[in-house]
């Protein structure tokens, strides 16, 4: 199920949250509600972890992660790093890396297969994410956007991207993913997908503006209602019908 | 917002671009399929959300003088237009310039919706453009209503106006034989458009009355003749009607406005005492130039005393001669006697001059020698004017105290003339319409009339200080004569001192105007 939240009557959701399929870090807020809207949902699942990243709060566009590892920018300090390990389970590695563009989050883009990146990222870098998140890495643009982390979302069963992005780069970038892509837009038209939501296999989080027409595109394209019973009965119906006729 | 498709390959640079197919997103709002553009709003639900058309009024008001088919173009132009016609559009379309560009809203287009001429409404469909979130441009039509007030435009109004009603009047007089002042002024008053606001302007005997719908639009005209003219004023008023309940006084008024007799060119015989208080000036003294104040020259010593209105009062002299008593005189030798000097702009040279009279040529032998201030306009053979106080039979007790006390010239040299020639000219006036009384007309009035004011053309023509003073207009029906027949030395009007004629509209029009034109069509 895709949730509706706000982060200080701030929209950008993705920005202060980074949710992957074996941890979930939380921006230190003011107030309570922004954790405990995570905590409610995924607290027996994963854990939901407040951090802050070099002291920021802004930590969805710094680090990069999936269910393996955890990249975090040069700017993060040893404190939080070590808060980190000890909060994550063990089996994700914990790196800081040296890359000149630390805002990790905005240049990289992944799930717990593939990854996209900017295409000015070091050599270096690139052979440390293959390592770390045990992913393919690509080098990628999203409709000539440089910023992939910025413009695209994706987790293991589906992903969204900017909206004008061609039919043709949308045949390519899912080709490459693996997953079933469309174009489009959160928070009621914005274009920056990936900081007005996060996501991971089984639930997403969006900004409060998002119109129900664009929950329901989030919801269908990452399969995000196959968690619930009725997913099942729909499912069987549709094959009982299809025979029957 | 994106292309249908990328332009196809370059041919020359041999670059591979791969073909873009613009893809469909789903509005945000209602979730239809379109094209992604800054907003992933489609049209429908931007127009829903705002409105381009807000702040921008519905409603105007345009007032239209039913007489002359014009509208008013704030402040105080008014442009004829016809029913839907393009200016009429421009007009309307100006009233709601202000508006428009402080909402920052562009027009795309605009037209006339079909109104009822009878309804005094004009209806406008304008096409909106306005940048609305993220730079995307929406367009929107948008009805506006002017309502058509009626009101008399000023010339229609004072056309309108019964001419017989005036408040004030200015009795504008000269006790001279001749009428060379008025024809000045009336020039002066055309350039500085003074009597603009007269009702009428109509010849009187010895002057000119102008009459005005206000009290304050005389006493403007007579503040602006007291500064052209040595002038004295007398005002009066006559009570038409009261209303001492309501403290309302109707009154009219007169402004009895005199300008002093002396004009220029006179020769004055000052009195002993105006001598003496002038320091020994003249006794005989030329008049060579009249503004607020009159200016003296003493021909002898070429001394020039500026007179004040005032101070004129004071000696009240009048001219002794005048220039009708102007006699051509032939220039037989110049002996210069110092250096050309300059007084007040204008140049003088003493000279001793010997001159025989025109009329005396096959007569007699009688040779003057004269002092003359003019001697680096004479040379030998030219032709001058001057007054002849040989010959002249003078009434005037200053000049006979004068012969008393010094012996006199017998001549005093005014001007060089010039050999006479009707010929046509490239420029011409403006003039006033002033009403003639038909009814006490002198005969042969109207002939003394045009003698005068070719005299002032003529004068006009030899005299570039007095022409800076007056507009003059180029002729458009002037040919060109041989440029033989005029003499190198006859003064004629440099073509750049002309002004071109404003003319509006067809010819059938101009003629109109010209015919009807009030007081203050003089542009």
């Amino acid at each position: 199920m895709a949730t509706r939240i706000q982060f200080e009557n701030n929209c950008e959701v993705g920005v202060f949250s980074k949710l992957t399929n074996a941890y979930c870090l939380v921006a230190i807020g003011g107030s309570e509600n922004f954790y405990s809207t995570f905590e409610s949902e995924l607290a027996d699942v994963i854990p939901v972890v407040k951090t802050s990243i070099g002291g920021t709060r802004i930590i969805g566009r710094l680090c990069v992660g999936n269910k393996n590892g955890l990249l975090l920018p040069h700017t993060t300090t040893d404190q939080e790093l070590q808060h980190l390990r000890n909060c994550l389970p063990d089996q994700v590695v914990v790196q800081r890396i040296d890359e000149r563009l630390s805002a990790l989050g905005n240049c990289i883009s992944c799930n717990d297969h593939v990854a996209l990146t900017h295409p000015d990222l070091d050599k270096a870098t690139e052979e440390l994410i293959a390592d770390v998140l045990g992913v393919e890495v690509f080098r990628q643009t999203i409709a000539g956007n440089i910023l992939v982390g910025s413009y695209c979302t994706f987790s293991n069963r589906g992903g969204l991207v900017h909206p004008h992005t061609s039919i043709e780069d949308l045949d390519e970038l899912s080709t490459l993913l693996q997953v079933p892509l469309v174009a489009g837009t959160v928070n009621r038209g914005s274009e920056v997908i990936a900081a007005g939501m996060t996501v991971n296999d089984w639930t997403a989080f969006c900004g409060s503006d998002t119109t129900a027409t664009e929950l329901s595109v989030i919801e269908s394209v990452f399969k995000l209602r196959e968690g619930q019973p009725t997913a099942i009965v729909d499912d069987m119906r549709k094959s009982l019908i299809d025979s029957y006729v | 917002m994106m292309p249908g498709s990328a332009p196809p390959p370059a041919a020359g640079s041999g670059m591979f671009v791969p073909t873009q197919t613009a893809g469909t997103v789903l509005c945000c709002m209602c979730g239809v399929s379109m094209q992604p553009n800054p907003a992933n709003m489609c049209a429908r639900c931007l127009r829903a959300r705002v409105d381009i058309t807000e702040g921008v009024p519905r409603h105007a008001a345009v007032v239209y003088c039913p007489d002359c088919t014009s509208y008013l173009q704030p402040p105080r132009s008014w442009l004829r237009a016809g029913p839907e016609s393009p200016e009429l559009l421009q007009i309307l379309l100006r009233r709601l310039k202000h508006p428009l560009a402080r909402l920052r809203v562009s027009l795309s287009g605009a037209e006339f919706v079909f109104s009822e001429p009878h309804s005094k409404r004009l209806r406008l469909k304008l096409r909106l453009r306005r940048e609305v979130l993220n730079g995307i441009v929406l367009e929107q039509t948008h009805p506006v209503e002017f309502t058509v007030h009626d009101r008399l435009c000023d010339s229609c109004a004072r056309a309108q106006a019964n001419p017989d009603q005036w408040v004030a009047v200015v009795q504008l007089r000269q006790h001279v034989p001749h009428r060379r002042t008025f024809l000045y002024l009336e020039q002066l008053l055309i350039k500085h458009g003074q009597a603009a606001l007269a009702i009428r302007v109509a010849s009187a005997p010895g002057g000119l009355d102008f009459f005005f719908g206000s009290r304050s639009h005389a006493a403007r005209l007579v503040d602006f003749l007291g500064t052209v003219a040595p002038i004295q004023t007398n005002t009066a008023k006559q009570l038409v009607s009261h209303d001492t309940k309501s403290f309302i006084y109707n009154y009219k008024y007169t402004f009895s406005v005199e300008i002093c007799p002396i004009c220029r060119e006179d020769l004055i015989a000052l009195s002993p005492k105006a001598s003496r208080d002038l320091g020994g000036l003249g006794p005989l003294v030329l008049c060579i130039k009249v503004t607020n104040a009159i200016a003296l020259l003493d021909p002898l010593t070429l001394r020039v005393h500026h007179l004040e209105e005032k101070k004129y009062r004071v000696y009240n002299f009048k001219a002794a001669l005048t220039s009708k008593q102007l006699v051509e005189y032939m220039v037989l030798d110049i002996e210069q006697e110092s250096p050309e000097i300059t007084v007040d702009g204008s140049r003088y040279q003493l000279a001793y001059a010997q001159v025989a009279r025109m009329s005396d040529f096959g007569k007699n032998d009688t040779v003057f020698t004269v002092r003359t201030h003019l001697g680096h306009l004479l040379s030998p053979g030219d032709l001058a004017l001057g007054y002849d106080l040989y010959g002249a039979n003078m009434n005037d007790d200053d000049m006979d105290k004068a012969l008393l006390r010094q012996t006199l010239p017998e001549v005093i040299l005014v001007k060089k003339s010039y050999e006479k020639r009707p010929r046509t000219r490239r420029w011409k006036l403006k003039r006033l319409p002033i009403e003639e009384d038909l009814g006490n007309k002198a005969k042969g009035e109207e002939d003394k009339r045009a003698d005068e004011y070719s005299k002032f053309i003529l004068e006009l023509e030899r005299d570039p200080e007095m022409r800076f003073n007056v507009n003059l207009y180029k002729d458009e029906d002037y040919r060109s004569e041989m440029a033989s027949t005029i003499g190198d030395d006859v003064p004629t009007v440099p073509i750049e001192e002309l002004i071109e004629d404003l003319s509006l509209g067809d010819d059938e029009e101009d003629e109109e105007e010209e015919d009807s034109a009030p007081a203050g069509m003089v542009e």
